[in-house]
């Protein structure tokens, strides 16, 4: 299919079908980009009309006269509430929950990994398994206890706890994506490591953990966009200061009273999955494969 | 002097399936020790046992006179070279080679002289930049044997590090360990399932069969006088041939009659094998059976035999025979005139064979 070159050997007839077919397929796939580009479009298109303009004019029209007050309004005028600062006292909270929450989730995922796949000690796949079922545990089930834990940890309503909820919730995951990756490292490394004197960590940091770019990248990735859109956690164990970027999201749409500012809601919608769009932007070009290649047999 | 490596009754279990049975191994310091079998042996595991990697379920291993049994991989003494290399994939060769002197807290200068050193006997100066992924196969092989040459330890371990190359480089690479062993004056135990590679390097020989010695001995000791009827038909290529036969007191001696397709048995005298059973198998080698006239001596005798099939290998011919209901190969000068479906007199050297118990398996004589 990728060959676009023609043959002059092949009869002209032929070479037509192909690019005939071409041209379908291109056409098809183009068609299903502008659907599902199409939100987007009208986010974009209705954050940056005015009021008047949106009430007037139609769905899917270029805005006639281009304004940024809605997201000036979303990021630091908008109402949540009886408060008035916008979006951005939350999206700092959300920033101050996912980077340590996605950093410690990792981190703790790698070690766990590293261990269940390479310290084959009693009890592993247990324990492994264990943490698997985790992962399939609905967040509902865990709202109750979770918060109850948490005030008698003294972290209810507080964002360490927010964090701690987020980092319980994901070993789960990081585990599995890190076991998954460091099976496949021959567990001769481990041995030769070994004889060479190194040690339990000193193994981890020097030989696995520089292996393991790609995987991590997938994991902050996952981490991330999980954490940065949670919710349901984010509404149950926060209070007035400390919520997140998403609950202040919901309280604007909701919160609005008389007309209801379609531009403003679009625009914080927008703000509130920018930090998501941004890691794949940045961190999707570190998806580097074969690092490994070369540790085992030629 | 003393044993630099001693193997007491080691036993190793994996649930209740027996690994190792009692194996009871001793080396002296400058021995070349290899450890050859068919695969599932034990022989690797025996070596992950010596190397600390694999934990064992009785007995005691001694490494220089000291009780290493319970001793961490590390504090061992040892250096081991994986079959498939283990070079750590992000380091470069000079790290690869470096990481044991820096896990130890050598210091920067000494890391680099010893690095200058192994590098230049094995030839690597040029690559020591370069990550793994970037090298050949062969050239992975060196940086695994600079790896453990660096160390400069009791004890070299060698997982099969040469059968993932190809055959000629396999040839050259095994030459360049003999070499290295003879010029270190070092320790070696190897693990192999190639014979061939056993008999080239070694000084002493375990062969090894579903977790129990067979054999201990010299390469030669192994070859001539193989314990029992694995030994002989694992060791040496082509194989010993093993002859179904029958014995009978004649003499000073023992006649030995073998059927012989559909014509009359072949009759030998051996002067020297006495009390023997009345059914034996007779273990000859290939190089032990000449054509009449080509190999005189005591205990050279002839017999007449129908040639089935003729081989030549350049250096040498194969004739190949049925003898005892077996095909028997002899291995004769490369301008035999032999011709298949022809009787041909064949010298048999009964000085060399060995005659095994069909029962049990183990050498009679």
């Amino acid at each position: 299919m990728t060959d676009l070159t023609l043959d002059p050997a092949r009869p002209a007839a032929k070479n037509w079908n192909r690019i005939a077919l071409r041209w379908l397929l291109f056409t098809l796939l183009g068609l299903f980009a502008l659907f599902y580009l199409m939100p987007l479009f009208v986010m974009i298109t209705t954050s940056l009309k005015s009021l008047e303009e949106i009430r007037t004019g139609s769905l899917i029209a270029f805005p006639r006269e281009v304004t940024f007050d809605a997201w000036r309004t979303a990021w630091s005028e908008a109402c949540t509430g009886i408060q008035c600062e916008g979006l951005r006292p939350f999206f700092w909270n959300s920033v101050v929950i996912a980077v340590p929450a996605v950093a410690i989730s990792t981190m703790l995922g790698a070690a766990n990994g590293y261990v269940i796949a390479q310290w084959r000690f009693r009890g592993a796949n247990l324990i492994f398994s264990l943490m698997l079922f985790g992962c399939f545990i609905p967040f509902q089930v865990v709202l109750l206890p979770m918060a109850r834990m948490l005030g008698l940890m003294g972290l209810a309503g507080s964002i360490p706890g927010l964090i701690f909820v987020h980092v319980i919730y994901g070993i789960g995951f990081t585990t599995l994506f890190f076991r998954n990756f460091y099976v496949t490292i021959p567990q001769d490394l481990v041995k030769a490591a070994k004889v060479d004197g190194a040690g339990f960590f000193r193994i981890f940091w020097s030989i696995f953990l520089p292996l393991s770019l790609p995987i991590i990248v997938v994991t902050v990735i996952w981490q991330f966009t999980q954490i940065w859109n949670d919710f349901l956690f984010g509404v149950s164990f926060s209070q007035a200061g400390t919520q997140p970027v998403t609950v202040a999201l919901n309280n604007i749409v909701n919160s609005t009273t008389g007309v209801k500012e379609y531009n403003v809601d679009m625009a914080a919608a927008i703000i509130a999955a920018l930090p998501t769009l941004l890691v794949y932007a940045v961190a999707g070009k570190y998806f580097i494969r074969g690092l490994t290649a070369g540790s085992v047999k030629g | 002097m003393a044993p630099i490596l001693d193997i007491t009754n080691l036993r190793k279990n994996y649930g209740a399936t027996e690994i190792l049975k009692d194996i009871n191994v001793s080396i002296e310091p400058g021995d070349f020790l290899v450890l050859v079998g068919p695969s599932g042996c034990g022989k690797s595991t025996l070596l992950n046992c010596i190397a600390g990697l694999e934990p064992i379920s009785g007995g005691q291993i001694e490494i220089g006179g000291r009780d290493m049994t319970h001793v961490s991989p590390k504090d061992r003494d040892i250096a081991m070279v994986f079959q498939s290399y283990a070079l750590y994939p992000t380091m470069t060769v000079a790290k690869n080679i470096t990481f044991g002197m820096k896990v130890r807290g050598a210091d920067a200068a000494t890391q680099a002289r010893k690095l200058k050193e192994v590098a230049a006997q094995l030839q690597i100066e040029a690559l020591l930049d370069r990550r793994p992924g970037q090298l050949s196969g062969g050239q992975r092989q060196r940086v695994a044997m600079g790896r453990a040459l660096v160390r400069d330890p009791k004890l070299f371990l060698f997982d099969e590090p040469l059968s993932n190359l190809d055959a000629k480089l396999r040839v050259e690479m095994r030459t360049e360990i003999k070499k290295l062993h003879q010029n270190l004056g070092a320790t070696m135990v190897y693990v192999t399932h190639d014979q061939i590679e056993a008999m080239t390097l070694a000084t002493k020989i375990v062969v090894m069969k579903g977790g129990v010695v067979q054999q201990i001995g010299t390469p030669a000791e192994i070859y001539n006088k193989p314990a029992n009827l694995f030994v002989a038909d694992f060791m040496g290529s082509p194989a010993m041939n093993l002859i179904p036969a029958r014995a009978q007191p004649n003499g000073q001696g023992t006649r030995i009659e073998m059927d012989c397709g559909g014509s009359a048995p072949i009759v030998l005298k051996d002067t020297r094998a006495t009390g023997l059973p009345q059914d034996v198998i007779l273990g000859v080698r290939p190089e032990d059976i000449a054509e009449a006239g080509f190999r005189a001596g005591e205990g050279v005798q002839e017999a007449a035999c129908l040639i089935d099939m003729v081989e030549p290998a350049g250096a040498d011919t194969y004739v190949v025979s049925n003898l005892g209901g077996k095909q028997v190969t002899a291995r004769l000068h490369a301008e035999t005139r032999a011709q298949p479906g022809q009787m041909l007199d064949l010298a048999f050297d009964l000085s060399k064979v060995s005659y095994f118990s069909p029962a049990t398996g183990e050498r009679l004589n």
